[in-house]
């Protein structure tokens, strides 16, 4: 990576672009405002799932998300997500396949099929580790025009962001501190929760499996967060948004309460911080609303 | 077919290399996953467990346990094991021999039933091209729902590794065969 990188194929995956647009329209306008450009990847699938078809047939999982590694290839572009689940399986096919040749070739062999071939020649980022590194946060700051003073921010990272480390390469994921930078450049404070690293509960196929139950580890989460004094949840990924905003709707109908504790992707809450309106982030169009103290 | 953990490692070691999975062997019943599982502390899931399980080569009731698939692989357990024992890929990699001999539910089935039809766990509909519309975005994103013969190259890697053989997938339906019965196996 280097800082004249200024384009980057958008990794869209299923999510973001078909649940939730506004996390899309969130981070396409804030790198557009530090002048980086996001390319669409023509043709690309479901990433897939890593806890889910990772789970049921590796062997399927793995050409899948090689040949969504390979339209970046095509555009000579690096690529960036909005969701850890497909940052897990793109980063983690790119990583298997760059260090098996056997599985490369293995792999290769499916994806000549159609005329693809993995040649090892992206790179996948998390477009909130663009926002850390690349753009940076002494340039962040300059864009606040509405400071998130008196805002405390719930930092939930979700589970496939920071780990495994060793692919992911962020360093410790029981100290994590890049949501944390983001959200204090707009002057939010950061509280420690008791479920602050704690998964969202939805990974790995756990809210197909058992939805009730998967919505229970979300509840325990979403408490401690409002114990603790905090005004709203801040995320990287678009499963977690999932869970976290519209399971609120499923956990009134499994517990008769609806929190309406509000979720934002941190794209969208940096946004906010930037001037933009809940309308063009999509946040006038979810489950959880936003309070005024988010939106002045 | 040989002992679990054979399987195992020739299994999962054709993609994450033989010694990844032959840490299974360093466990030492510590416990720390189990103390650290954001499942175990909502379910019957205890990783220790599953991990002797698996090294005792009960591989029936392995297969048979409901909680196999409570873990949410959020890797805590992977990250904290003093042994290094790479338990997360260790419980994917048994959940695929699981699901290779058939134990695999309806809602897990249907995922892979959404993205042989759209390459799509999460497919788009008309209500969600709105919202688009409303942020000021394309109503259909560019992707294989829209293109039929990118698609195909997604439904051509299932036929190859036989995901759709293994889901039980009814071409001519485009659905799970069977699902008009009620959708059971």
């Amino acid at each position: 990576m280097t800082d004249e990188t200024k384009e980057y194929a958008y990794f869209l995956g299923c999510i973001t672009p078909n649940r939730y647009p506004g996390i899309e329209a969130a981070t396409k306008k804030i790198l557009k405002e530090f002048g980086i450009g996001t390319k669409e990847m023509v043709g690309a699938s479901c990433c897939p799932a890593p806890g889910v078809f990772g789970s049921f047939d590796m062997h399927t999982w793995l050409p899948v998300a090689a040949r969504n590694l390979t339209i970046a290839e095509e555009l000579g572009l690096e690529i960036v997500v909005t969701c850890n689940g497909c940052y897990g399986s793109l980063q983690e096919a790119d990583h298997l396949l760059k260090e098996h040749p056997k599985l490369r070739e293995k792999t290769n062999a499916i994806l000549g099929k159609f005329g693809r071939e993995f040649k090892g020649t992206t790179k996948v980022n998390h477009s909130i580790v663009v926002l850390h590194d690349v753009i940076g946060l002494e340039r962040l700051k300059e864009k606040i025009t509405k400071p998130m003073d008196d805002v405390n921010v719930a930092v939930h990272y979700g589970c496939h962001f920071l780990k495994p480390r060793e692919v992911r390469g962020h360093g410790s994921s029981e100290q994590p501190y890049i949501l944390e930078d983001l959200m204090q450049a707009t002057g939010a404070k950061t509280p420690e929760y008791k479920d602050k690293l704690m998964c969202c509960g939805a990974g790995g196929g756990n809210r197909t499996a058992d939805s009730v139950q998967s919505l229970e580890w979300m509840r325990q989460k979403l408490v401690s967060a409002i114990e603790a004094g905090c005004d709203c949840m801040v995320h990287p990924c678009a499963f977690c948004h999932l869970q976290l905003d519209r399971g609120q709707t499923e956990m009134e109908q499994a517990y008769g309460v609806f929190f309406n504790f509000p979720i934002l992707f941190a794209t969208q809450f940096l946004g906010l911080a930037m001037g933009m309106s809940k309308e063009e982030l999509g946040l006038d169009k979810q489950t959880t609303t936003m309070p005024e103290k988010l939106l002045k | 077919m040989g002992t679990l953990y054979e399987d195992l490692v020739d299994y999962g070691g054709e993609v994450f290399g033989k010694e990844h999975i032959e840490t299974l062997r360093d466990c030492v019943q510590c416990g720390k996953c189990t103390g650290g599982c954001p499942s175990g502390r909502n379910t019957a899931f205890r990783t220790r467990k599953l991990m002797q399980m698996a090294l005792v080569d009960l591989r029936e009731e392995i297969f048979n346990a409901p909680e196999l698939w409570f873990c949410s692989t959020c890797y805590t357990c992977y990250e904290r094991c003093p042994k290094g024992v790479k338990v997360t890929d260790i419980i994917r990699t048994i959940r695929n021999l699981a699901a290779k001999e058939g134990h695999m539910s309806v809602p897990h089935r249907m995922i892979g039933v959404y993205v042989l039809k759209t390459g799509h766990a999460v497919p788009i509909g008309p209500d969600q091209m709105k919202l688009r519309e409303a942020v000021g975005l394309d109503s259909q994103p560019p992707t294989t729902q829209k293109y039929k013969e990118q698609l195909e190259q997604v439904q051509t890697i299932f036929r190859t590794t036989g995901y759709d053989a293994m889901i039980d997938f009814d071409w001519d339906e485009m659905n799970l065969s069977g699902m008009k019965k009620g959708g059971k196996k």
